[in-house]
């Protein structure tokens, strides 16, 4: 089968799962959001943490409260990783070293998950389950929460609330990412993927040599990975590792995972905001953008050029035989559409384009369709700005959803568009500029500055992929990276939450023969073209030098 | 006093215009001889605290600057001058914008000057038994102050008339020729400094200070000296701030990754590529934009007391209008005679016309004007020698003529039957049929009756109704169009009310309306979120007009409404409002196509300059000049030049204002995005391509 064939029916397969899925899970979050019942098990929660569920919060209280969550859950996965060796459950490695640990902490509360250790190397049991799972979850919880604030903001009018984070974080938590990994889990298990406790196993090699392996609780962290955008793989392989990724099916079932929250947020939006096509105009616009990007990927990597690609029947290095190009190119195509950052083949071993679109997937703010919560949200400012633009084209005070883009809308709107080329640009450039980051490159020419562009781009992105080469465990990078993902996530955050806190003190203005439809299909055009030239292009010079010169020279 | 002209009446045709040309909101055309007359005052911007006013420019003078040193440490270097120049011209040509914009409104502000002149006051001092008169300057009056004004004096400054009436010559301001009467008391008692009083005597209480007066305010405004920033304008400002520091991030974190790449940029390329990727066209022509959108009102004898008003002009989902004068034409006019079975037409309109010979009222006029239109010409002896005219009054609700041989009475339904009964005759039953009818159908019937040797009989019935003024229905169905409401305001009653609704095709309509109504109506859109404009005169509508979101006074009106509305219509026409709608979409309009125009520009100036910069280190990258430019010298000035020319080519548009055409968001998005964002992807790939050619015909380059 050519790797095209093989593309279209496993992206057939993926749209018609996603397809299924979208109006039962998109109306569920939209139920799990406003409903005003308790769950018991949620009341005990709220007891321990001795949060009022029922309480409103106005942005800053609704910010303050994520901040303190998330910088609470650096500390603790901090400490945890440095006292590793003294804890049980460690499979005998050591203590994380300090600039390793806090790049790890920051990587997994900011939902990156970008990982400069090799998981079944250095994190045993007690880290890898009781630590990074669990902000597996969380730091998944608390895009989706942001998400709903934002919502919220567009969709009451004349308050300031915008609900209540610790009953969104536990909510999301309980109500969506536990019951979808249990049954991902279980699926994954079926599939052959490994969930055990097992300590270290000795495994000879051909050679007379032996190597190591180890079990660990696989399947559920690779449920929660891939449901939560998250990322980080229980082996440094990542789901090119058997355990984890075991078959062509398992592999299409991750990607599913990986899409599911997010596409199915734009229904929860549209829900939520009282109109559902409100909804699929967003979901238009990501699904153009996704699939216009797997097809630009099956392309590149499947065209034939040279011998070696001809005899393997594409750009096969990096790749998993069992996946082959299309299972690859998908694979990648939607973990950097989305903040996963989880891979099932080498990025940097793509052809220049295929690496190129990984990098602008990513550059493009991650909104097609983007991680849980921070998709949605993501696409939402860009909504904002091409609203402000189209709508000032047909004569009004722009409005989105009944809310005017004012002055203050557009200044939060256009700080947001400003943090991550600011982080991407800024790093790589000072990383270019110093001698000591340079070393940490394994390639010459314009592939080597594609890998550290791309390492700061995942990070500023919270993707958390990685371009293979890039020896990021130095001083430099953790802590550079760890910066970059630590205000690449919560900088837009604050923004997104005072967007949310004046638009939610708006009245709501109704819509007319004269207002900009933002439910159509001439909007969603729009929208494109707003993210394709304000956001793309502002990556178009740095994107020449790396990826651009090498895909072009072949 | 009978050869004055009511300004109300005056200007109340129907200004409606159809066909493409009337549709498209005018525009005063520009001199190119104004460009270059505009010349040293875009010099005189260069002052970089007046450019910081405009982040992109502002980087653009500094990125001026900055070559020319380059330039001048390396004075052999003939690309880095020619960047230079391109560069300062970037810069100069976007003051010129401005320049050219507020020239045009300054030519204005030296009409009203004109009108400005220093007068002397005749101040009164003392009351009552102490009264004199004293004189001074204009400009030492004091608000509260009263002064008098006899035929031929210039009116000192801005008050109300509390003494006398008088007719105004107020073509100062207006520039309508004929005078009119300002009195005091009522709503036709405010006088504008400057204007002059051409007969009778009047006593002025003076209401604003020297210097603040409506002719200083309306030469500032004009000038743009107290020009404020509108919200849109400041939020757009943000905007391409913001873009001007991505792309700012984007150029000089290039440097790094170019002496990387083996492909060290000089300051002077990495000036240009950052000058043509910040959003300078728009950026350029921004505040020109808003002067000249301020000064198509100016035109159109608006003033707008802040440009925040102009725009939320364009954002108006409730209009309010008022029946009388704006719908219809102001009066109720014959529309039909109904005779009573066995009466003839002829011989009712015969009948009502001779009733009404003597009656100056309107409606008498129209009833005259229809039967002779209908039934005439009458000759000699349909006149009324010698007739004994009975005048209307409140209590008999009729009026009518004695001739020798007959009366005739024509009124109220009530009235006339009481009158013919009265007089032994017989109402027939289809005289109460046909008045009820005519009333259920909005109009007012008038009976006539007449009494003569065949005895006192009712002969029929006159239909008198409002007239909606001509293709008053066609601009209430583009108001539609555009997602805007129209609420008649009336007095009349509901039925009435009803009707003239249907028949000029408005949306709604407030009956009985008394001022709390209106007040109470304006509080319940806004409260729904919709902006309200309106128009008014009176005293009693100030607290409206001040609550409305735009509130036009009339020029005519208190110097109470003009205080509280945000604009005065010098032409005092009500109608003007659908105009100052469509104003305010068209500024808003302008604004975006532009942005769109300079955001769409940076996709083919990327493919002219990045290859010229890396091809010679990544052979590879020459795949991405796709417009085959001759070398990167050429392609890199070509962009340049192209972005500096664009600026002058759009100079025109901006000032004028985009084509703007009545029609649904839907279809004006479209529309406008097929022309500027298409338009602006496709257009800098041609004119690039072009320059590029012209440019690698010097001899030396390319």
């Amino acid at each position: 089968m050519s790797p095209f064939l093989a593309g279209l029916l496993q992206l057939l397969a993926l749209v018609a799962a996603l397809g299924l899925a979208y109006r039962p899970l998109g109306d569920h979050m939209a139920r799990v959001y406003t409903s005003t019942r308790h769950l018991r098990a949620e009341r005990w929660i709220y007891r321990a943490i001795g949060a009022d569920p029922s309480a409103e919060m106005r942005w800053p209280a609704y910010l303050r409260a994520v901040l303190a969550f998330s910088f609470v859950g650096v500390l603790l996965l901090y400490a945890l990783q440095r006292a590793q060796g003294l804890l049980p459950g460690s499979l005998g490695f050591a203590s994380i070293d300090p600039d390793q640990a806090f790049n790890t902490a920051a990587s997994f509360v900011t939902n990156t998950n970008w990982q400069s250790y090799a998981g079944e190397q250095a994190m045993g049991h007690l880290v890898q389950t009781g630590g990074l799972a669990v902000q597996n979850f969380v730091s998944a919880a608390v895009g989706m929460a942001v998400a709903v604030a934002l919502v919220r903001g567009f969709a009451r009018t004349r308050t300031g609330e915008l609900g209540n984070f610790w009953t969104d974080l536990v909510r999301g938590t309980v109500r969506v990412l536990l019951p979808i990994s249990v049954a991902g889990a279980l699926a994954l298990v079926a599939c052959g993927a490994v969930q055990n406790f097992s300590g270290i196993h000795g495994v000879g090699q051909f050679l007379g040599t032996t190597q190591q392996w180890n079990g660990g609780a696989v399947a559920s962290q690779e449920a929660i990975k891939e449901l939560g955008t998250n990322g980080g793989g229980y082996f440094n392989a990542n789901s090119a590792h058997p355990f984890e990724n075991p078959t062509p099916l398992s592999n299409l079932f991750q990607i599913f995972l990986i899409l599911l929250i997010p596409t199915a947020l734009t229904r929860t939006f549209g829900r939520m905001t009282g109109s559902l096509k409100q909804g699929y105009a967003l979901l238009a616009t990501m699904a153009v953008i996704w699939t216009g990007f797997t097809a630009l990927m099956l392309w590149t990597e499947s065209a034939h050029r040279g011998a070696a690609f001809e005899i393997a029947g594409g750009a096969m290095e990096g790749k998993e035989t069992r996946f082959g190009i299309a299972g690859s190119a998908l694979f990648a195509v939607a973990t950097t559409l989305t903040s996963t950052g989880a891979v099932n083949s080498f990025h940097s071993s793509y052809t220049g384009f295929g690496g190129g679109i990984t990098m602008l997937g990513m550059q493009l703010g991650e909104i097609a369709p983007g991680g849980v919560g921070s998709g949605l949200y993501g696409m939402l400012i860009m909504a904002v700005i091409a609203v402000f633009i189209a709508g000032l084209m047909v004569g009004r005070t722009p409005e989105y959803l009944g809310k005017k883009i004012g002055i203050r809308e557009i200044k939060l709107a256009a700080c947001y568009l400003l943090v991550t080329p600011a982080l991407v640009l800024g790093l790589t450039a000072v990383a270019m500029a110093l001698p000591t980051p340079r070393e940490s490159m394994a390639n010459a020419g314009p592939h080597g500055f594609s890998e550290i562009l791309y390492a700061y781009t995942s990070a500023a992105n919270n993707n958390g992929s990685a371009f293979a080469g890039l020896a990021a465990d130095t001083p430099w990078f953790n802590t550079t990276l760890g910066i970059a993902m630590l205000l690449g996530r919560f900088l837009p955050i604050v923004l997104v939450l005072a967007l949310a806190g004046s638009l939610a003190e708006q009245r709501s203005v109704p819509a007319t023969n004269g207002t900009l439809s933002t439910h159509k299909p001439l909007f969603s055009g729009v929208l494109l073209a707003t993210i394709l030239i304000v956001t793309g292009l502002t990556y178009f010079p740095a994107l020449a030098l790396g990826p651009l010169a090498e895909g072009l020279a072949s | 006093m009978s050869t004055l002209t009511d300004p109300r009446t005056a200007l109340q045709a129907p200004q409606v215009d159809h066909g493409p040309a009337g549709t498209r909101v005018g525009s005063g055309t520009l001199d190119p001889r104004l460009m270059l007359r505009s010349l040293p005052d875009a010099v005189r911007k260069l002052d970089p605290r007046v450019m910081v006013k405009s982040p992109v420019m502002f980087v653009v003078l500094i990125g001026s600057v900055l070559t020319t040193v380059l330039a001048a440490l390396e004075p052999g270097d003939w690309f880095g001058w020619a960047i230079t120049g391109w560069l300062w011209l970037t810069t100069l040509f976007a003051n010129l914008a401005e320049a050219v914009a507020e020239g045009r409104g300054r030519a204005q502000a030296e009409t009203l000057r004109r009108a400005r002149t220093d007068t002397v006051a005749r101040r009164v001092t003392g009351s009552g038994s102490g009264f004199g008169e004293e004189r001074v300057a204009g400009t030492e009056l004091r608000i509260g102050d009263l002064v008098v004004c006899e035929a031929g004096d210039t009116v000192p400054g801005d008050g109300d008339v509390v003494e006398g009436v008088a007719s105004v010559d107020e073509s100062a301001i207006t520039g309508e020729s004929a005078p009119v009467i300002r009195e005091s008391g009522g709503d036709r008692s405010a006088v504008t400094g400057g204007t002059k009083v051409l007969s009778d005597r009047v006593v002025i209480r003076i209401t604003t200070k020297p210097g603040e007066t409506f002719i200083d305010r309306m030469i500032g405004l004009v000038e743009g000296a107290a020009r404020q920033r509108t919200p849109n304008d400041i939020a757009l400002n943000i905007l391409l701030a913001s873009l001007t520091i991505v792309f700012l991030l984007a150029v000089v974190s290039l440097q790094p990754f170019a002496v990387y790449a083996g492909a060290e940029q000089s300051m002077i390329v990495l000036t240009a590529l950052l000058v043509c990727l910040i959003p300078t066209t728009i950026g350029a022509l921004l505040s020109a934009i808003g002067i000249a959108g301020m000064d198509r009102l100016v035109q159109r004898n608006v003033l707008a007391m802040s440009g925040r008003a102009v725009e939320a002009a364009g954002d108006v989902s409730t209009l309010l209008l008022d029946k009388t004068g704006t719908i219809t034409l102001g009066n109720r006019q014959a529309a039909a005679f109904v005779p009573v079975a066995g009466v003839s037409e002829a011989e009712l309109a015969g009948a009502a016309r001779l009733s009404s010979l003597a009656d100056e009222t309107p409606e008498g006029r129209s009833i005259v004007a229809l039967a002779d239109e209908r039934h005439g010409p009458y000759g000699p002896e349909a006149r009324a020698d010698g007739a004994e005219w009975i005048a209307f009054t409140a209590r008999t609700r009729m009026s009518g003529v004695d001739l020798d041989d007959r009366r005739v009475r024509k009124g109220a339904a009530r009235s006339v039957t009481t009158w013919v009964r009265s007089r032994g005759g017989e109402v027939p039953g289809d005289a109460g049929e046909i008045a009820d009818r005519i009333a259920a159908a909005g109009g007012t019937p008038l009976l006539v009756a007449v009494e003569d040797a065949h005895g006192t009989r009712v002969l029929g019935v006159v239909h008198l109704k409002d007239v909606v003024k001509e293709g008053m229905r066609e601009r209430f169905g583009e108001l539609r169009r555009m997602g805007i409401r129209t609420v008649m305001i009336t007095g009349d009653n509901p039925l009435t009310a009803r009707a003239v609704a249907e028949e000029a095709g408005v949306d709604d309509f407030l009956a009985e309306a008394t001022p709390e109504d209106k007040m109470a109506l304006i509080k319940r859109e806004q409260a729904g979120g919709r902006l309200v404009a309106m128009t008014g005169d009176g005293t009693n509508d100030a607290p409206a007009l001040a609550q409305a979101d735009v509130g036009v006074a009339m020029n005519t009106g208190t110097s109470a409404a003009k205080e509280a509305g945000n604009m005065v219509d010098l032409d005092s026409d009500p109608t003007k409002l659908i105009e100052i709608v469509r104003i305010g979409k068209q500024l808003l309009i302008t604004r975006g196509a532009l942005t769109t125009f300079s955001i769409a520009n940076d996709v083919a100036k990327y493919f002219a300059i990045i290859p010229a910069m890396f091809a010679v280190a990544y052979p590879s990258l020459d795949r991405l000049n796709i417009m085959r430019l001759a070398s990167p010298e050429s392609a890199i000035l070509s962009a340049v030049v192209f972005n500096a020319l664009i600026i002058v080519v759009l100079v025109p548009l901006a000032l004028k204002g985009v084509r703007y055409r009545p029609a649904g968001a839907d279809a004006m998005l479209r529309r406008n995005l097929g022309l500027y964002g298409l338009g602006g992807l496709i257009a800098p790939f041609i004119g690039i391509k072009l320059l590029d050619l012209l440019i690698s015909l010097i001899p030396g380059i390319g």
